[in-house]
């Protein structure tokens, strides 16, 4: 497995994205975290009154896929394709990106988790070129 | 797996604390998590602990000041040493950058660290990650038990199993007073980051 080595140039085009893609659908928080629990981007949070801590949400989001993932292998699957978990006012999407990150997103019942889906579709393969090449 | 973050000059790495059960690996954590200024650490996350077994990891985030311009940050994490959890120390595992085996000196318990460190060889083989290129050191915990009337294992048996073919530093410890804990992590902090720092050729990292 590889480090990351993050730039100021790939840090800002892919917070642009996120923030562009997510943060303006109404998205809460977005963090781009690598399978080990590495934050390597976090937006949104700032217009939130709740503050999450990011260093322990990225290691336990990455234990908990990292589980997921096993328990999916142990009947059959790859992987699970849908990782959400429904809240009573927030909900969280676990989106994988290329082969070692995963982009999680936190928002409430005003956005469609199919909306969220899409948009961490439609940005999982930028952000993996950027950070994976 | 390190991030290495040019963009705000930091380093971090992942160090993980290995060794059968009740060796002492949280107690190391809490020992450095007590006796650390609040700025320089994060919140320590316990998750799932059965009285105080460890059933899935602990997780302490550490800043441990700047080395050639960059500022590094260490978590360090603890596996659950209990045999039946190996699923989950493999994947606590993953993508870490430095380990520590800490080891138990009762008598009894010689097989169990013997076996700890095989687990810990096929563990990482299962993540790619060969031990014999990987950052290591061993605490040789629970010295106090040597004064004891319960039977130990001296040091020299202790390196005859376990260090023989590794051939790292080692550290006696009590980690209930923290006799040797901090001499641990600052010999598998340096190890780790000078391990990172020449596989990017940051320079001049001593
Ligand atoms: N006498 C003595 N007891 C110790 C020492 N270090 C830890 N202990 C005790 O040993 C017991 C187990 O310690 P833990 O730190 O929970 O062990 P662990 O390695 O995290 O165990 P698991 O989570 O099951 O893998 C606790 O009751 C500790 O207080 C030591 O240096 N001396
Ligand atoms: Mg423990």
């Amino acid at each position: 497995m590889a480090d990351f080595v993050i730039t100021a140039q790939s840090q800002e085009k892919a917070g642009s994205l996120i923030v562009n893609s997510l943060i303006n659908a109404g998205v809460k928080t977005a963090l781009l975290i690598d399978s080990a629990g590495n934050v390597l981007a976090n937006c949104g949070h700032e217009q939130q009154d709740l503050d999450i801590d990011a260093i322990s949400l990225a290691a336990l989001a990455a234990a908990s896929l990292a589980a997921t993932s096993q328990i999916a292998k142990l009947i059959g699957e790859d992987d699970f394709s849908l990782l959400f978990h429904k809240g009573k006012n927030g909900n969280i999407h676990f989106g994988r990106v290329g082969e070692e990150l995963i982009l999680i997103t936190i928002f409430g019942d005003d956005v469609s988790l199919g909306l969220i889906r899409c948009r961490v579709a439609e940005l999982a393969d930028t952000l993996a070129q950027i950070f994976e090449g | 797996m390190a991030l290495i973050d040019l963009s705000k000059k930091e380093v971090h790495c992942k160090v993980v604390y290995y060794g059968p059960g009740r060796c002492g690996k949280t107690t190391n954590l809490l020992y450095i998590h007590k006796a650390m200024d609040d700025k320089d650490r994060g919140k320590m996350l316990t998750i799932d602990t059965k009285g105080d077994r460890t059933l899935f990891f602990d997780l302490l985030p550490l800043n441990l000041g700047k080395i050639s311009g960059f500022d590094i940050r260490i978590q360090l994490y603890t596996v659950p040493g209990q045999v039946m959890y190996e699923a989950t120390r493999s994947l606590v595992l993953k993508g870490c950058d430095g380990l520590v085996y800490v080891a138990d000196p009762l008598k009894v318990r010689q097989e169990r660290n013997i076996e700890g460190l095989e687990d810990l060889r096929r563990n990482l083989e299962k993540n790619h990650l060969d031990l014999s290129k990987m950052p290591i050191v061993l605490q040789y915990n629970k010295r106090d038990l040597c004064d004891t009337p319960v039977p130990t294992l001296s040091i020299e048996e202790l390196e005859q199993d376990l260090n023989s073919q590794l051939n790292t530093s080692y550290f006696e410890a009590t980690a209930t007073t923290g006799v040797g804990v901090f001499e641990t992590l600052s010999e598998i902090t340096k190890k780790t980051v000078r391990y990172v720092a020449e596989k990017h050729l940051l320079t001049n990292v001593d």
